[in-house]
């Protein structure tokens, strides 16, 4: 597979220096884990599961995703466009984020025809992330 | 850097002693002529040189050299033997036997042959991947006319029992064909009073120039094929087609080079897998596809459990290998052949090809060791799956939305 330097570049760096791009976890019990939202996405036997969790807080009224992590097991191309998304993701509001389409990530990785369903996983991977916030959210106020 | 070559199976490089031989056979000043010239030295010279190398092949495999035919690659001979046996023992019957783990150059022949009326048997394979005689012999029916199987697996490098295999098919009349393109140089093959009746090799496998190779058509008891090329009669007309004296000269060169250095070559080979096995196998969650005392060592597929081949193979880039994920291939499906050993769909996306040969260097080995250990750490690293492993998740508990 012929990939375009954008998509070797990311994904070298991702596995050179893991934590500056974002690669980890929030989980149960850690500081703020009530903010975060979890999108799991794909499968094992296809090949790509990509994982995203987005931490969610209210700057000047609006609740933005003030910070994001994901993991992913899969192709190269799905791994950099796990990257991609998170790049895009950071400081935007929750409404911006679910504007995200993964025509965006194709373009600016250059991906492949073949390849195009690794940037619909992380289009999906996003739409879940903050379906799963704000049901949380809901239960949240709810409870208060 | 050049990456370091780990995909012999795939395909190997030349020996410098062959493409000597077959630069002698290109110009003017060279043995350029064509062997079917009757009427001249230049034709008389070519035909030399060309049962010359049919001898070299003879000599590897032990049979006589009047029964073997140029072809241009083992695909060629794998059609000929099927579609040729298949055609001309049609009146006998229309039962084919091939095992589901075959190269696609069988098993597209195959779907051929069943497009256009006949019926094809695709066998089980155990769970190291070899074809259990006794599977075949249940397999075979009144009208069975051929059985083709592999010597060795160009994937897993699982070796089949062709002899046995052999005693089975002749006892019922029925033809033997085996797809040797993998197998031929590399372990010792005999076709001498064996119950083999077609054999298909490649030269590009064993050091020798692509575009060509060689099918083996017993004489006795006799083989018969319908033709498929027609043309000027060459090759007993068996096989139509000016013979290009230099990929001949070259297959033959390589055969010979295969039978003097046959014990040496697999001496280091099995030397190399064995290195590399030691340096990976404490590696938590590997997975060896295949046999891994009695395979070829030559072909050595290794799963990395809750990591993807492709981002593997992109992370080992100084290193030349293949890979059964899904994402390698064109057509998005994991490998046919691991999954018909039963492997979960995972562990095929989840595996790595080492091939060695005649060139690999054990400082080749060290190195591989060393980066496919950082690679798949580092790889698992990010891998949600090994996150999940590590919190004891049973992985085939979760209900994943594909």
């Amino acid at each position: 597979m012929a990939y375009s330097n954008k998509v070797v570049d990311k994904f070298e760096k991702t596995l050179k220096d893991p934590e500056a791009a974002s690669v980890g976890r929030w989980k149960p019990g850690d500081a703020d884990f009530d903010k975060v939202g979890t999108g799991i996405v794909g499968a094992p036997a296809c090949g790509d599961v990509m994982k995203l969790q987005i931490k969610c807080d209210e700057v000047d009224g609006v609740k933005k995703i003030v910070d994001a992590k994901f993991k992913t097991y899969g192709c190269g191309s799905a791994i950099a466009s796990s990257g991609q998304l998170i790049d895009m993701l950071k400081g935007k509001t929750i409404e911006e984020a679910k504007e995200i389409c993964n025509q965006e990530i194709v373009d600016i990785l250059e991906l492949p025809p073949i390849k195009i369903h690794c940037s619909v996983l992380a289009e999906e991977a996003i739409k879940k992330a903050i379906n799963d916030f704000e049901s949380n959210d809901e239960i949240r106020k709810h409870n208060q | 850097m050049k990456p370091i070559y780990l995909d012999y199976a795939s395909t190997t490089p030349v020996d410098p002693r062959v493409v000597e031989k077959m630069q002698d056979c290109l110009t003017f000043e060279g043995d350029f002529g064509n062997a079917g010239s009757r009427s001249h030295s230049f034709g008389w010279k070519a035909e030399e040189l060309v049962e010359e190398a049919r001898l070299n092949v003879a000599n590897l495999v032990s049979c006589d050299p009047r029964e073997i035919i140029f072809t241009s690659g083992a695909t060629e001979s794998d059609n000929l033997a099927i579609k040729g046996a298949a055609y001309f023992y049609k009146n006998k019957g229309k039962h084919i036997v091939t095992s589901k783990i075959e190269h696609k150059a069988v098993l597209d022949t195959c779907r051929q042959l069943e497009k256009e009326g006949f019926e094809v048997t695709y066998l089980d394979v155990d769970e190291d991947g070899s074809i259990s005689p006794e599977i075949v012999k249940g397999a075979l029916r009144d009208d069975t006319t051929l059985v083709s199987l592999m010597h060795i697996n160009n994937e897993i490098g699982v070796i089949n029992n062709i002899e046995k295999i052999g005693e089975i098919t002749r006892d019922k009349g029925i033809l033997f064909h085996v797809d040797a393109a993998q197998s031929a140089g590399k372990i010792p093959i005999n076709l001498d009073g064996s119950c083999i009746d077609l054999m298909s090799f490649s030269a590009h496998k064993i050091y020798g120039p692509k575009g060509i190779g060689a099918l083996y058509i017993r004489r006795k008891p006799r083989v018969r094929l319908q033709a498929l090329f027609h043309g000027g009669g060459q090759e007993r007309g068996i096989r139509a087609g000016t013979l290009p004296t230099h990929q001949i000269v070259g297959l033959g060169e390589a055969f010979k080079v295969a039978k003097q250095e046959i014990d040496s070559d697999f001496k280091k080979i099995n030397s190399f897998k064995i290195k590399l096995y030691d340096g990976l196998k404490d590696m938590e969650e590997i997975y060896v596809n295949g046999d891994l005392e009695n395979g070829y060592p030559g072909i050595f597929n290794l799963s990395f459990n809750y990591v993807e081949g492709e981002s593997l193979i992109m992370a080992l880039k100084n290193i030349a290998v293949s890979s059964g994920s899904a994402c390698t291939s064109a057509s998005l499906e994991p490998s046919y052949v691991l999954r018909a050993l039963g492997r979960p769909d995972e562990l095929a996306h989840s595996s790595i090809r080492f091939s060695f040969g005649r060139f690999t260097k054990e400082e080749d080995v060290d190195f591989t060791v060393d980066l496919v250990k950082t690679s798949v750490q580092q790889l698992r690293e990010i891998s949600p799956l090994w996150e999940m492993y590590l919190d004891g998740v049973d992985l085939s508990k979760i209900e994943w939305a594909s």
